[in-house]
Order: structure tokens, then C-alpha cells, then sequence
């Protein structure tokens, strides 16, 4: 069996009570490690997209999908790596700033496009969008300055092109 | 446009308009429609009023357990005997946790269950109100799928759906949870027309392309076999997989859950291979070149080490779910769909291989290892008397097993002449189960010779029921494979704990006279001569219950056995 990695796959479900609940205890009971998953609407109100990123044998990351498609409300599974698509996650990380350390921030900033939403004379709450590696690359370089506390929102993906995901 | 479901007589003498039913009422109707006869139940205060609402229902025949993991199981056995869905039911808290473990055994041996469990008023739910458990949370890992409905005049929609999503595609449980006020709210009740599920459609058919390549796969094969399971049993595929058996001449070798998919005399059949299953049908499934996989999951108990089973063979996968296919072992040539469809596509194509070498050394080995066993003195040989229930019933019966060592040897000795004829916990291996599983399987088919083997230890566990089966007037023979232990906790650590029987050994009462106390018969059988006479005796007894206790050797251990985790190359013949 292959190493683990992180493999992302797209799921469509029905928006009702506890789906998230089934979800969640299916990856839990198969064992799996959960890295990421967000949950949203959809254009359809009444169908939400889960985008989950787990540890897994590149080679059972099908039989994971199969076994999330056996749960009813499960409408599709879609296994994306492989495919190119479009990953994004965002980032709200408050940092501590000081009167000497507000220009070097703000130039961290600048190159990563991050916003800055938040500003007082000791924190500073950036906003970044990205690939989950540059929103990485952002931390690290922030992480000197302190970092108080971050909210990540994990991956969401969608395939590039027409097709569907 | 919705039916409009015809009001009960009592909801006109309640004085409420006629076109107005409770949830209890409407769960009822559901029923009816979906043709349910018999439902196995115990009451309890979130569900009186379903059960008062039962009370008008004479279509319904309500049977009344002493314990709710007798109603699962014996849905179980009825469901198993008759291809139908076995319904049980059981009222909030400690009730509906009580059906978990037969929830499990149907989930695990994929049997259409559907469990209706009464809940705590919705006001109180999350509460932690009296006799509450979050049902639906606890039962989600073990039903094919559950639901707790919030509004009257959605229990119909909630029933049809469930009694569909048991039956159809791979079969399961379904668990439908019902507070109490939903149950007494009123309301009008419309019957859905469309219960279909977006995310939900087996697929059936195979795909034809896959089919002509495992056509050629098997034609061209030197050492073919076919391993057939529990799938094809539930697909009522056993006259399209006798059909290819019989028109290819490949061997057939069965799972524990796929017993009675051919018939087990017929020279074609291998019978059980796994763990216990005959040395030659594992001999052979590991010589294989091609192996047609049916209905099968490649559980562990069948396969042992999973890189040593069949190592040279090509694998052709036919099953309903997806995710069984390459779950455990990588498929060569999977086929999605159901075993029948696709198994009579098979017979339509298929071409005999040239394999009369292959029957000679399957022969070979068939003759230098059948089953064996000694009569050691005066004891009695657990397989003899399961020899003896094979050869007085003719494989004819309907017989249900425990878990252990004699559930082992029936697989071994009773060999069945056509499908839904053995029912054992298979996947969960519930002890417990074998009793009320004939039990249900008694009701479904009182037509028939039903017989429970049961062990020392399982027998038991659900022995409380025996009043039930006695209420009922059962014609039902119980023989109590009796050695005065949990015997397979017993034979392993005999063989690999070094002869330390920690906690295995069982101080047994008389069951021969714990019968009688219920008011059913009771035999007690000490030496091998009173076995037929004894055996033919239950299966004789009209209107009651017959327990056979037979006292058998404590020491007798059941092989071949391939240890946990070894391949067919570790497998021990003999003691």
C-alpha cells in the first residue's frame, strides 16, 4: 500500500439534519485522519458541497469515495486530485505589531495580497486568500511577529473548465 | 397527486373529522401497505400510542418478546427465510438500545430490517429526559439508514422510504425513530407517490462489456472456481448460479453466508471454504487461476492473510455495492450489479473450460481430506449429532445456528439442498441469535421443518424467549450443542494460549428441565445411542417447543482451522 498523503474529494450532499454528522462518523469509523472539511451552500438550495481533505493511500482514496457515495444523502463523491482545479482557503490571523514591526507586516502583506482588516496599536487581523500553501507561507513569516490566534476555513476546490466537479 | 389513505373506524368514534389520523394510525396504514403480516416488539411509554393503535390492526400480527434483541433477531431469522422485510419494534431508551446488536447482525449480513422505535416527546428531546438515548446516533454507524420524524404527516413518507431503502440495492437495516407526540398528533395524511432517494440508485445491470470479458476470462481458465456468498442468497440467484455451475462444470465454494446457494450434495459444490471450511475447498481456491467472486466481501475469516489468498488468480467481482469491489482485494474484472441479472447474462454466454485435470486433483484432494471425525468412547461427537440433523432432515430444513463451534460444524455437516435454509450470524457472529432467529424463520415459514442448533453459552443469552415460542405453540426443535463451555474461546486458548481456560468453562443448568418449566418439552440426551431417538423425537413434537440437551464431549475441537491472519499453508488438519 502507498503512503498516506492528503487527497481532497468533493462531496455533494443533501442539505438535511445530520448529514454532516454521517459524514464525520464515516471517515471516523473507516479510520481515516480528517486534515480539513468545509462545509456550504450550493447554487441549489437545498443540495451543500463539502470539500474534505484526508490522509490517504493515494491508491484507497476510490474505495473512500465509494464509501462515502453508499451513505444516501450522499449525492456525489468526487475524488479531485489529479484533476486541475481551483483550491482555495482563507486565513484570519491577528498578529502582534509594534510601532517598529507595522511596516514589515504590511509589506508580508502587500506580496501575499492578504487584506488588513483589522488594525489596533498592538494587533493587526490579516485576511489572506489562497492555495493552502501559500496561506502557510504566510504564517510562517508572521509567526516571529506572535501570532495571537488564526481562523482557517479549510480547502474548498472546484475542477477548472466546464465540466462539474 | 397525492392517494388519500381511508381513515380507521376510530378515528370517526373519537369524534375528530374522518379525514384525520395520528402518526400511530398512519404508521399503521403504512404498514398495511406495505403488506407487513407480523411484526416482532415490546412495549414501553413512547410507544403506547403505536401500540394502541396496533390494537385495530387485524391484518398485523403483533408477536410479543421478553427482550428487544429477541425482535431483531427474529426479524432477522424471518427475513432470512423468507426474502421478505422483517419488521421489529421497541420503544424509546433502553428498548430501542436493545435491538443494537440484531440491528448489527443485519447490518453486517446485509438482511432488509426495518426497526421502528418510539422516542421521547419532541419538546424533551435533547433533554435527557426519561428512557431518551439519541437512537438515531447511536444506530447511524449500523443502519443502512435511519430517521427521526418531526411532524405526523411525514411517517408515511418516512415508513415507505425505509421498507424501499431496506430491500432494494444491497439490503440493510433501517431504524425509523418516532417521538411519542408525534405519534398521538393528528393529522391528514397523505400516502406519497414518489419515495425515491436522489442519491440512491443501484446499479443492476452489469456492464455487457465487463461480462463478455469474464466470459472469455472463465472459458479460457485451467483452474477455474467460483466463490459464491451470501450476496447471491439475497439476490434469489441461486437457480441462475446452479445454471452456470451445472453448464460449466466450474466448482463452487461457498461462504458460511452463502450456504443453500446450490445444493451442497451436488459433486459441483466445494461447499465451505474459510477458516473452517473443508481443505479442499481452500486448497483450491488458492490453485485458482480465475475466480468468479459473487455476493462475497472477502472477509477475513474466508481469505485469512489477504496477500497469500489466491495468489496466482485473476479476480472477476460481481456485487451490488461498489465499495465491497477492490475493498479488500484489487479486482481484475469488476462487474457492478446485481448477482442475478448478472449471472444469467453469464449462463447466456458462457462456455465450458477444458478443466478435467482441475476436477482430478480437486478429487484427489477431496479424498484424501473429507470431514472427519472419531466418536471418543461414550462421549458424544458435536458432529455427529450435526451429521445426524443433516441426514434425518435431508438438508430439507430451515436451521439456524449460534456462534462458535457448533455453528462451525453445522456449516461443515449440514449440507443444504436450496438457499434461505441457513441462518447464522455471520459478519456481527451475535451469540444469541440462533434461538430467535428460528424463532422469526418459524413464523415466516410455518410450513416447514425449522430447527435451531444452538450452543451452551448462546442458548443462554436468549433464553427468556422460549415462553414466546411456547405462547406461539411452536413445532420448533432447539438442540443444545451442550459441552459445558464457550467452546471456540475454549479450543483457541487450548491451541494458542496455551491450555489457559480463563473464563471458557461454563457451569450449565438442566435445559431439559428449564424447558418444561416454560412448558415446553424437554430431553436430555448423555450417550450416543439417544441421539436419533431423541433428535427424531423434537422433530416430530407438534404445537411445542422441544429443547434436546445433548451433553457432548468438552473436548472435541473443530478443524481444519486456518489460525487468524495465516494462509491456507498454516491451515491444522488434525488435533
Amino acid at each position: 500500500m502507498s503512503e498516506p498523503h492528503a487527497a481532497t474529494i468533493s462531496v455533494l450532499v443533501q442539505n438535511q439534519p445530520g448529514v454532516l454528522v454521517r459524514v464525520a462518523g464515516l471517515i471516523r469509523r473507516r479510520g481515516v485522519n480528517i486534515h480539513s472539511l468545509s462545509v456550504g451552500p450550493t447554487e441549489d438550495p437545498a443540495v451543500s458541497r463539502m470539500t474534505i481533505v484526508v490522509d490517504t493511500a493515494p491508491d484507497r482514496t476510490e474505495q473512500f469515495a465509494k464509501q462515502l457515495r453508499k451513505l444516501v444523502e450522499v449525492l456525489r463523491a468526487t475524488p479531485v486530485d489529479g484533476t486541475p482545479s481551483v483550491d482555495r482557503e482563507l486565513a484570519l490571523v491577528k498578529v502582534n505589531v509594534t510601532p517598529g514591526t507595522r511596516m514589515e507586516i504590511m509589506e508580508i502583506s502587500s506580496v501575499f495580497r492578504a487584506n488588513i482588516v483589522d488594525l489596533t496599536d498592538r494587533t493587526m487581523t490579516l485576511e489572506v486568500t489562497g492555495r493552502s500553501e501559500k496561506v502557510d507561507a504566510i504564517l510562517a513569516l508572521l509567526a516571529r511577529h506572535g501570532i495571537r490566534e488564526m481562523a482557517r476555513t479549510g480547502q474548498v476546490t472546484l475542477v477548472r473548465g466546464p465540466q462539474n466537479t | 397527486m397525492a392517494r388519500q389513505m381511508t381513515a380507521p373506524r376510530t378515528a370517526a368514534k373519537t369524534g375528530t373529522r374522518p379525514t384525520q389520523m395520528s402518526g400511530a394510525q398512519t404508521l399503521i396504514e403504512a404498514l398495511r401497505r406495505e403488506h407487513v403480516e407480523i411484526m416482532f416488539g415490546h412495549p414501553g411509554g413512547a410507544s403506547l400510542p403505536i401500540y394502541d393503535a396496533l390494537y385495530d390492526a387485524d391484518f398485523l400480527r403483533h408477536i410479543l418478546v421478553r427482550h428487544e434483541q429477541v425482535a431483531a433477531h427474529a426479524a432477522v431469522g424471518y427475513a432470512r427465510a423468507s426474502g421478505r422485510v422483517g419488521v421489529c419494534t421497541a420503544t424509546s431508551g433502553p428498548g430501542a438500545t436493545n435491538l443494537v446488536t440484531g440491528l448489527t447482525d443485519a447490518m453486517m449480513d446485509s438482511v432488509a430490517v426495518v426497526a421502528i422505535t418510539g422516542q421521547v416527546p419532541r419538546p424533551v428531546i435533547g433533554n435527557d429526559a426519561f428512557q431518551e438515548a439519541d437512537v438515531t446516533g447511536i444506530t447511524m454507524p449500523i443502519t443502512k439508514f435511519n430517521s427521526l420524524v418531526m411532524r405526523a404527516s411525514d411517517v408515511p413518507h418516512a415508513v415507505h422510504q425505509a421498507f424501499f431503502l431496506a430491500s432494494t440495492g444491497r439490503p440493510g437495516p433501517v431504524l425509523v425513530d418516532i417521538p411519542r407526540d408525534v405519534s398521538q398528533e393528528m393529522c391528514e395524511p397523505h400516502c406519497p407517490d414518489d419515495i425515491s432517494v436522489p442519491g440512491y440508485r443501484p446499479a443492476l445491470d452489469g456492464s455487457s462489456n465487463q461480462i463478455a470479458t469474464a466470459v472469455e476470462a472463465l472459458a479460457s481458465a485451467e483452474r477455474p472456481i467460483i466463490y459464491a456468498g451470501g450476496g447471491v442468497i439475497s439476490a434469489n440467484a441461486s437457480p441462475e448460479l446452479t445454471a452456470l455451475m451445472e453448464r460449466t462444470r466450474i466448482p463452487v465454494a461457498l461462504t458460511l453466508m452463502g450456504k443453500g446457494a446450490v445444493d451442497e450434495t451436488n459433486p459441483l459444490c466445494l461447499g465451505m471454504l474459510g477458516m473452517h471450511g473443508s481443505a479442499f475447498a481452500n486448497w483450491a481456491i488458492n490453485a485458482a487461476d480465475v475466480i468468479l467472486a459473487v455476493g462475497v466481501r472477502f472477509d477475513d475469516r474466508v481469505t485469512g492473510r489477504l496477500a497469500d489468498f489466491a495468489p496466482r488468480a485473476r479476480f472477476i467481482h460481481v456485487d451490488i455495492d461498489p465499495a465491497e469491489i477492490g475493498k479488500n482485494k484489487p479486482a481484475h474484472i469488476p462487474i457492478v450489479g446485481d448477482a442475478k441479472r448478472v449471472l444469467a447474462a453469464l449462463v447466456a454466454q458462457a462456455r465450458a473450460p477444458q478443466i478435467d485435470a482441475w476436477w482430478r486433483q480437486i478429487n484427489e484432494w477431496r479424498e484424501r481430506h473429507p470431514f472427519r471425525y472419531r466418536q471418543n468412547g461414550e462421549r458424544i461427537s458435536h458432529q455427529f449429532v450435526c451429521e445426524m440433523v443433516d441426514r434425518l432432515t435431508g438438508g430439507r430444513a430451515i436451521v439456524t445456528t449460534d456462534v462458535g463451534q457448533h455453528q462451525m460444524w453445522m456449516a461443515q455437516w449440514y449440507r443444504c439442498r436450496e438457499p434461505r435454509t441457513f441462518i447464522t450470524s455471520g459478519g456481527l457472529g451475535a451469540m444469541g441469535f440462533g434461538f430467535p432467529a428460528a424463532m422469526g424463520a418459524k413464523f415466516a415459514r410455518p410450513d416447514r421443518q425449522v430447527v435451531a442448533v444452538v450452543g451452551d453459552g448462546g442458548f443462554m443469552m436468549t433464553i427468556q424467549d422460549l415462553i414466546t415460542s411456547v405462547e406461539h405453540q411452536q413445532s420448533l426443535p432447539i438442540i443444545v450443542l451442550n459441552n459445558g463451555a464457550l467452546g471456540m474461546v475454549r479450543q483457541w486458548q487450548t491451541f494458542f494460549y496455551k491450555g489457559r481456560l480463563s473464563a471458557s468453562v461454563l457451569r450449565n443448568p438442566d435445559f431439559a428441565k428449564i424447558a418444561e418449566a416454560f412448558g415446553a418439552r424437554g430431553i436430555r440426551v448423555e450417550r450416543p445411542d439417544q441421539v436419533e431417538p431423541a433428535l427424531r423425537t423434537a422433530f416430530e413434537t407438534e404445537g411445542t417447543p422441544t429443547v434436546v440437551d445433548v451433553i457432548c464431549d468438552p473436548e472435541e475441537n473443530c478443524l481444519p482451522m486456518i489460525p487468524s491472519g495465516q494462509s491456507v499453508a498454516e491451515m491444522i488438519l488434525e488435533d
